[in-house]
């Protein structure tokens, strides 16, 4: 068998590459990086992939807040707003700092907020996509 | 604050495509050109779904 051929490793466990620099398990590295956009990259020794996912997404929650987007809570009866919600709960603890400071509350009144809206959705979905793309790394399912 | 619509595809493409380029490739050269290529792909499809709207308009 070569190197090529071999099995992948089973999630949870240590591998030989770089990957597995960091010393916390992939779960927390998942959490982490749901948490904080770009952390588990960050964890994981990943300087340029963690920031720049970092900025992105930082950019893009900021961008719809300024844009005066709306930030969905779990307490309505709208199917379409409840999905709303749960892309916003992506976005992990800038969803939280946005309800504790109060942002995104008004109502979606013009096209552009409506934009705001789906960039802070949307911006909360991408750290969902990047806090697995960490724990991919963190696991060896993803090389590098 | 307030910007043009097109002004709002461009930053949406640009950050969407960023994350997309690092999560979905696994190599920089590749993650540049994936990501190059959804940038490409959101701002084009946006302005050509704009002009099949104008067209079917009128």
């Amino acid at each position: 068998m070569t190197a090529k051929e071999q099995v992948p490793p089973v999630a949870g466990s240590k591998t030989t590459d770089s990957n597995a620099s960091s010393k916390l398990p992939p779960v927390a590295v998942l959490l982490i990086g749901w948490l904080v956009p770009g952390a588990g990259h960050l964890l994981l020794g990943k300087w340029v992939r963690g920031i720049l996912l970092m900025v992105s997404i930082i950019c893009m929650f900021a961008f719809g807040v300024a844009l005066q987007g709306k930030l969905y809570t779990p307490n309505t009866c709208e199917p379409l707003d409840m999905l709303d919600f749960v892309g916003d709960l992506g976005a992990g603890l800038l969803y939280a700092l946005g309800r504790l400071l109060g942002w995104g509350q008004s109502a979606v009144l013009t096209a552009v907020a409506d934009y705001g809206s789906k960039f802070i959705v949307v911006g909360g979905l991408l750290n969902v996509v990047a806090a697995i793309d960490a724990h991919s790394l963190a696991i060896g399912r993803k090389q590098s | 604050m307030t910007i043009s619509h097109f002004a709002a595809v461009v930053l949406f493409s640009l950050f969407t495509s960023i994350v997309f380029g690092i999560t979905q490739r696994s190599e920089p050269r590749s993650m540049l050109r994936f990501g190059a290529i959804c940038f490409a792909l959101f701002v084009g499809g946006t302005v050509a779904a704009s002009w099949a709207m104008w067209f079917i308009k009128h």
